[in-house]
């Protein structure tokens, strides 16, 4: 049975949401609460040596136990951090999931007569001065601490890392272990430290009940993730999102595989209630295939459209208060910015993670590939209607496909074939059907 | 020539190794080679060095160099555009026959194609990464067993790059306080094994002397690690060897010593004297 080109109408787009729970620096936390890093996202605007990182936080506890120390490739001042909208955030996650799409076989007696459905829904949105005699006492001072949203930053020069880790313990914040040492090796690399504390006054002020998202601009030649820090709070591995902003095309990793996630592949139809699920067991089992040292590519595309379309393209606002700092500033460019061409090329990466399989940081390189990728994974229905004709030849492809559905998902995700079929409503053994019926079996029917 | 001393021409054991590599890369790894590049490639390579064959008055049209060099793009080079592709190999072929010293060719063909284009437009890269770590072991196994088989004689250069890259990256981590699997990891990259074994290995383009060779790969090795750790520039290796390319013909000056030709012939003929154009 061949499937009508034109049936496009008929699509419904689920995307799949992630849920941040941390930043790439590491927690330091005053209460006794177990802080575990296990997933995170962050936005990486790049062009040239300039960078801006924005770093989703949905710590949970309570905010004033919280601080977390972030790395940064260079030196940095006041006016360099910035706090972000969440909201940006999570439509960009939204853009950029992994989609599933629906197809609805036609009426197989009225192969010329094409029936479009049109369910088009938007994809789901996404789920988802005391203090400075002291630092100067133990070998760190405080360059700057200054107040910025509800956060308190203050960025820290340590001539050595012991003056850091011992001011974190002097004020009451617990240290990973062996966060000494990688920020030792961080300072010998010339990266500087700058810790994030929740203002609770300020906090009250604003009226959000969440950590909004924590940005930073600098200008290196490092093109990286600083991940080494995350994994000393994690007890097992933990997922990364980057998602990369970029004029040129899409970014990889030049130190670990990136790898597109198998895309474009037909699944049954149960897994539409299932997605999430399903995501993340197709995930799982591909980062097992890579030998849990793949980088994932999710989706590559240029910002200015999407089909189909897990939620709508970023507008230039948006992307302007991620960073993007190239597209031109509406306050200061007397012409209009032109919808549709918004030079900006988007690539997910997710990466699991862990000390083992992760040595070193991320080390990224931007590509001229303007090639588009998406995470898409495809349900087709079979006709239901009441058929006007024979429709055996019909049925017996329609279980061949089921059959194949099955087997697809099974290596995709790792589950039992058994039970895929019996969700499946199919035979639990694939009926053999080695020889094809014999040519004359509907001569005279 | 007969077919016995044809096959003494390690060319023809690098154009196989090279070759399982493309093919195991683009079908095992998903690389994103594409084919149209790849052709583009090797049609756009032999048709350069049929027409430098003519125009230099060489006696013999020489299609297993131009093959190597395909091969070598093939593998390291990333593009979208074929006129890129194309590009590159008639830059990498025409180097061979514009810019020579003393009758020795400058740069390694694909290693001053793939600089130039990444320097000079966007739409040329290195997937350094993309070789993943699975594959290393099977991958040095397969680079080892070139050298044995090939040309012992000359593998200076690869050992001498390799383990002075290796000691300067260990001695790094060491002075950071890193644990030593990150310069295991970083050693363990495909992109730094096809150049060690397949590009500042080639040895038309390096020293003549083998204490020169030596000295050649470390200072090689050491601005490579320059490029890469005090830069933080990716691709340091590949940068490294085209910019110290130059430095041969002076090395050559001061190390005397024989000039390298594929296939040992009898000193009477005439290819031999005029010097063999790879």
């Amino acid at each position: 049975m061949r499937l009508i080109a034109t049936i496009l109408a008929a699509t419904l787009t689920i995307g799949v949401t992630t849920t941040a729970q941390a930043f790439c620096g590491f927690y330091v936390a005053k209460a006794d609460t177990s802080l575990f890093n296990r997933a995170s996202q962050v936005v990486l605007v790049r062009d040239g040596k300039r960078t801006v990182l924005t770093m989703a936080n949905d710590f949970e506890g309570d905010v004033k136990d919280f601080a977390v120390v972030v790395p940064v490739p260079t030196f940095i001042e006041r006016g360099q951090i910035n706090v972000g909208d969440k909201a940006v955030m999570d439509h960009l996650d939204a853009y950029t999931s992994p989609r599933l799409v629906e197809y609805f076989d036609p009426d197989p007696c009225l192969a010329s007569r094409r029936r479009e459905m049109s369910q088009d829904m938007a994809g789901l949105p996404s789920s988802k001065s005391a203090l400075e005699s002291e630092a100067r006492s133990q070998g760190v001072t405080i360059e700057a601490s200054y107040t910025v949203g509800e956060y308190d930053i203050l960025i820290l020069s340590a001539a050595e890392s012991n003056g850091l880790i011992a001011w974190l313990n002097n004020n009451g914040y617990r240290v990973p272990r062996g966060a000494e040492s990688v920020v030792s090796s961080y300072l010998k690399q010339d990266m500087r430290f700058f810790v994030a504390k929740v203002n609770v006054e300020e906090q009250k002020k604003s009226g959000y009940t969440y950590l909004r998202p924590l940005q930073v601009a600098y200008e290196s030649n490092k093109f990286m993730l600083p991940i080494r820090l995350g994994t000393l709070n994690a007890k097992q591995q933990q997922d990364l999102y980057v998602y990369a902003l970029t004029r040129t095309g899409r970014v990889e990793t030049t130190n670990y595989r990136t790898v597109k996630l198998p895309s474009n592949m037909d699944v049954p139809a149960f897994v539409k209630s299932d997605f999430a699920d399903f995501y993340r067991a197709m995930f799982s089992r591909q980062t097992d295939v890579e030998n849990n040292r793949g980088v994932f590519l999710e989706y590559a595309w240029d910002m200015s459209w999407c089909d189909p379309c897990a939620a709508d393209p970023l507008s230039p606002r948006e992307l302007r208060s991620l960073g993007v700092f190239w597209l031109a500033d509406r306050s200061s460019s007397q012409k209009p910015i032109p919808s549709g061409a918004q030079n900006v090329f988007v690539t997910r990466l997710h990466v699991r993670y862990d000390r083992e399989h992760f040595p070193e940081d991320l080390m990224f390189q931007e590509t001229g590939d303007r090639q588009n990728f998406q995470g898409r994974y495809v349900i087709r229905h079979p006709w239901k209607g009441e058929a006007s004709c024979d429709v055996s030849a019909y049925h017996e492809e329609l279980r061949k496909r089921q059959e194949r559905e099955a087997q697809q998902l099974a290596t995709l995700t790792g589950w039992d074939i058994g039970d895929i079929r019996a969700r499946m409503d199919l035979p639990r053994e694939p009926q053999v059907q080695d020889k094809p019926a014999p040519w004359w079996a509907r001569l005279w029917d | 020539m007969d077919i016995g001393t044809r096959l003494r021409d390690p060319r023809y054991y690098q154009i196989a190794v090279l070759g399982t590599l493309v093919a195991y890369g683009a079908l095992a790894l998903d690389f994103g080679i594409r084919i149209e590049n790849a052709l583009t490639i090797v049609v756009s390579a032999l048709l350069v060095q049929f027409a430098g064959t003519k125009a230099a008055g060489l006696p013999r049209f020489d299609p297993l160099s131009p093959l190597i060099t395909s091969l070598s793009l093939t593998l390291l080079l990333r593009t979208d555009l074929v006129a890129v592709a194309a590009l590159a190999a008639v830059i990498a072929i025409s180097s061979k026959f514009l810019v020579r010293v003393r009758g020795k060719h400058v740069f390694n063909p694909a290693n001053v194609a793939i600089v130039t284009l990444m320097v000079s437009t966007d739409h040329a890269w290195i997937s350094s990464g993309q070789w993943g770590s699975a594959a290393i072991g099977a991958f040095l196994l397969a680079c080892l067993g070139f050298i044995v088989l090939t040309r012992a004689k000359r593998a200076e250069t690869t050992i001498g790059f390799l383990g002075f890259y290796a000691l300067l990256l260990f001695g790094r981590a060491l002075w950071l306080g890193d644990p030593l699997t990150i310069p295991m990891h970083q050693l363990q990259n495909g992109a730094l094994l096809v150049f060690a074994f397949f590009m500042i290995s080639d040895p038309k383009t390096t020293p003549d002397a083998a204490v020169g060779r030596v000295i050649y790969s470390m200072v090689v090795a050491s601005l490579a690690f320059a490029i890469q750790f005090v830069l933080y520039q990716p691709h340091g290796p590949i940068l490294a060897l085209v910019a110290t390319a130059p430095l041969v013909p002076v090395i050559d000056y001061l190390f005397h010593g024989s000039a390298y030709r594929w296939i040992r012939r009898p000193i009477h003929t005439t290819q031999g004297l005029k010097g063999v154009y790879r």
